[in-house]
């Protein structure tokens, strides 16, 4: 599988606390990568420098052969990185529909009906049909945080990270969520996930890397990683 | 422009006195806006009422600096009181502008406040009277005023207070703790809002003995609040927000800096002091000296 | 279309009325008006569309004012290029100030305009070309083109200013821009994250803003035949600009030009009636009233209104 997502020597630190100290990663393209370790341990602050949010301060990432580093957000957005936030972040004072008209016209470059008729059908894939013309404030959690993939989908990325979109969901809910990201993988779109929820990530992933204190502690498959001392130490404590 | 180091000298010292001032109007600012994030831009209209409840009280004979004291409780009661509308409104609401809706809200109430202290008191200054007004401490060729001296010992004195209470005190603590993670104080049993109601409360106490040295320092003009919105703000900018030795350190330091520049280039230049700096500091270092 | 057409009915009526035999007062009081729709659609396109809160109108306004004067003092130049030289001026202030918004954002943003205000205000009070603390004087020109006194061109050319303030206003929102805009006052990093240059967006509005706001105090030197900085610059202006989008309603362009009219006539009824201090009074109170029960302005009322009578 040929690399979509290179991230050398990456470092991040913040007044006198490093988030980030010398990350080493490599993502195929369509690949599914679940990306775990404790609450702190930099997971967030990795994501926000592939993103954008954040800039690293040491080592590169590249993207597509590119190297975007340097790059604001929204340039990596147009250039194919998609994300969804933790605490959904949909806009507020727009419907459902107008939401995703937001990336496909400031990413996608398409308007007017051809735009209504694509957020449509992306929201219908999603089982968001009936509320496609209502306010932000009647979504319930999980149609929220599925607003903010479809949202992200929109962009029709190359690459989608997912950070907690199952976070505070009951069961039906998360095989939902978790259905849709198969699907989108399904697409050809490489996933990372970011999870608390242990049986999503071994189910959903490919390949599971390990973050505690700013670095990668372990990287394999799902089994290899959970059963790995240095994991569990992380995640229960000595 | 005349250089003189004597000059320099009494410039700092005169700016230190200041800044002691200029840390007492501050303080209150340093907890409503410092540490619960309220856009607090009535504050300086609020402190104009301390100086003007201490004037009223003045016309009995109270020195100012008791008649602050006294009428303490009074405003921790309009300050909880006032916390309490302002949440009903603003913060249990969500919408769309809650953040402008927030800050114009305060905008309308300080000139609102100003309005009432021209109908009330009329538009020429008035001023405190007191022993201490008026005359001033010889140092060889130094002239200190004695009301600057007052001023710096009620600044510095509620500052160390207010800092210990802070500090060392459970419901101190809580407020210290409530702007930043309002769910841990919620599974301690504290309710958060009641927390904050005490802090606005006490925020806006801290103003009417800040108003009764406010008085003291200078004559006062309904008006006044405007230019303080700038001193008041560059200080808690300048110290980060929350940090009470923080605003005592920033009020010394804006008052030797406006001190230096109305010593060597008039007073014509003295009231861009304030906001320059603040712009400054925004501009390069938005949490401040010692921010968290 | 329906727009353009409107507009031009209204220029070409105040052109007729300025014509006319109607009372000066009017002239006097319509400027301050025309002056208030210029004004508080200007600062909805940053405050109401991007949502940030700009309290320094008086600057921008006095930024244009005292680029009028200098041109005028030192060029004679006539109306047309001081109003373009305000703008110009102001909106690169504009620029300025959008930068800062990479760093600032609700309160902090809008204290720091506050201090623009002050320290304008201070630069022009030591500035003895501009007039200093005391003023400058002007006389206006003798040759007034087509209209009896020269404060009926003055009210002639804010009715034009206005249109064009409020078409920027229009254009601006219905564009993909003011989408983007809004997508930035609801969620910034959601907004970049959906392909939006924020930052560019953001220097747009507050460009825009701060040109038109310059525009429209350009002609005060000119109306008053005399300015000064403390008049000039008085936060008084921050409030009412603030209060009138938010009167009218902030989210469409027509709400501050329905909170402009409103405002700004009941405040020269007022002044004229009791005080200019109850001018004072009367801002604050609509104000408050409004944010706390009708934050979504008088447009929100009317959408509330239209929705349960359904």
């Amino acid at each position: 599988m040929e690399s979509i997502l290179q991230i050398t020597s990456v470092s991040k630190h913040f007044g006198g606390f490093t988030a980030l100290n010398g990350v080493n990663l490599q993502v195929g393209a369509g690949e599914r990568l679940g990306l775990i370790g404790p609450n702190g341990s930099g997971k967030t602050t990795l994501i926000n420098c592939i993103s954008g949010a954040l800039v690293n301060e040491a080592g590169d990432i590249h993207f597509k052969g590119e190297h975007i580093s340097k790059l604001p957000a929204y340039q990596r957005t147009r250039r194919g990185i998609a994300r969804s936030f933790q605490i959904p972040r949909p806009f507020r004072s727009m419907t459902v529909l107008e939401n995703l008209l937001v990336p496909l016209s400031y990413v996608r470059g398409i308007s007017g009906k051809e735009a209504d008729e694509i957020a449509e059908e992306i929201l219908s894939g999603m089982g968001l049909a009936p509320k496609i013309l209502s306010e932000c404030s009647q979504l319930s959690q999980v149609e929220l945080r599925k607003l903010e993939l479809a949202r992200a989908m929109a962009a029709k990325p190359d690459l989608l990270i997912s950070d907690e979109a199952m976070a505070g969901l009951a069961g039906a809910e998360i095989d939902e969520v978790l259905a849709i990201l198969l699907s989108l993988n399904d697409q050809g779109i490489t996933i990372i996930m970011i999870e608390h929820i242990m049986q999503a990530v071994m189910s959903f992933s490919q390949r599971v890397v390990c973050l505690d204190a700013g670095q990668i502690i372990c990287e394999g498959t799902p089994n290899e990683v959970v059963a790995n001392e240095y994991v569990q130490r992380a995640y229960l404590g000595d | 422009m005349f250089f003189s180091w004597e000059l320099f000298f009494e410039a700092i010292l005169f700016g230190i006195l200041l800044g002691g001032f200029y840390a007492a109007v501050s303080l209150g600012l340093s907890v409503t806006f410092g540490l619960l994030d309220i856009p607090h831009v009535a504050h300086p209209a609020v402190l104009l009422m301390g100086a003007y409840g201490v004037f009223l009280l003045g016309q009995y004979g109270l020195d100012p600096v008791v008649a602050g004291l006294l009428l303490i409780p009074l405003f921790f009661a309009f300050g909880a009181f006032f916390y309490r509308i302002y949440y009903s409104i603003f913060e249990s609401r969500g919408g769309d502008n809650v953040a402008v809706n927030g800050l114009a809200f305060f905008f309308g109430i300080a000139f609102i406040i100003e309005v009432l202290l021209v109908i009330f008191f009329g538009v020429d200054q008035q001023s405190a009277e007191a022993s201490y007004i008026g005359g001033s401490l010889e140092l060889g060729d130094l002239r200190i005023p004695y009301r600057l001296i007052v001023a710096f010992i009620v600044a510095i004195s509620a500052a160390t207070i207010l800092s210990a209470y802070l500090s060392k005190t459970f419901y101190g603590r809580a407020i210290k703790a409530v702007g930043q993670d309002e769910g841990a104080l919620r599974l301690m049993g504290v309710n958060p809002v009641s927390v904050k109601t005490l802090a606005f409360g006490i925020g806006t106490s801290v103003n009417a003995l800040a108003g009764a040295v406010l008085l003291i320092v200078a004559p006062v003009e309904p008006t006044m609040d405007r230019i303080y919105i700038g001193r008041t703000f560059c200080v808690v900018v300048l110290a980060g927000l929350g940090s009470m030795s923080g605003t005592v350190f920033a009020g010394l330091l804006l008052g030797i800096t406006e001190s230096i520049v109305l010593m060597f280039f008039g007073t014509s230049w003295a009231p861009a002091v304030a906001f320059g700096l603040l712009l400054i500091m925004l501009g390069l270092r938005p949490q401040g000296l010692f921010g968290r | 279309m329906r727009f353009w057409t409107v507009s031009l009915l209204v220029v070409l009526s105040v052109i007729g009325i300025a014509l006319s035999d109607a009372n000066n007062y009017f002239f006097f009081a319509g400027f301050v008006v025309l002056q208030a729709v210029v004004l508080a659609s200007a600062w909805n396109i940053l405050g109401g569309y991007a949502g940030y809160v700009n309290f320094g109108v008086p600057a921008f306004v006095g930024a244009g004012a005292y680029t009028a004067l200098s041109l005028h003092l030192s060029f004679e130049a006539p109306l047309v290029i001081q109003i373009l030289a305000g703008a110009i001026f102001s909106g690169a202030v504009g620029f300025l100030v959008g930068l800062l918004t990479v760093r600032l954002r609700g309160i902090f943003f809008s204290i720091a305009t506050v201090s623009l205000v002050f320290i304008f205000e201070t630069l022009v009070m030591n500035s003895s070309f501009l007039g200093g603390a005391t003023g400058h004087q002007l006389t206006r020109p003798s040759d007034i083109p087509f209209f009896d006194t020269y404060t009926r061109y003055l009210v002639v050319v804010m009715v034009v200013l206005a249109v064009i303030s409020v078409a920027a206003a229009r254009f601006i929102q219905d564009s993909f821009v003011g989408r983007g805009l809004r997508a930035v006052r609801d969620s910034e990093e959601a907004a970049e994250c959906s392909g939006v240059p924020t930052l560019k967006l953001k220097l747009l509005a507050c460009s825009v803003s701060g040109a038109l706001l310059g525009a429209a105090g350009a002609p005060m030197p000119m109306y008053l035949s005399y300015i000064e900085p403390a008049s000039t610059f008085n936060l008084l202006y921050a409030v009412s600009a603030l209060a009138m989008p938010i009167i009218g309603g902030m989210s469409h362009w027509i709400g501050p030009v329905i909170g402009a009219l409103i405002l700004a006539t009941l405040q020269q009824i007022v002044t004229v009636t009791i005080s200019s201090e109850m001018n004072v009074l009367v801002v604050g109170v609509l104000l408050v009233f409004f944010v706390v029960v009708a934050p979504d302005g008088i447009l929100g009322l009317i959408k509330r209104w239209k929705a349960s009578s359904k």
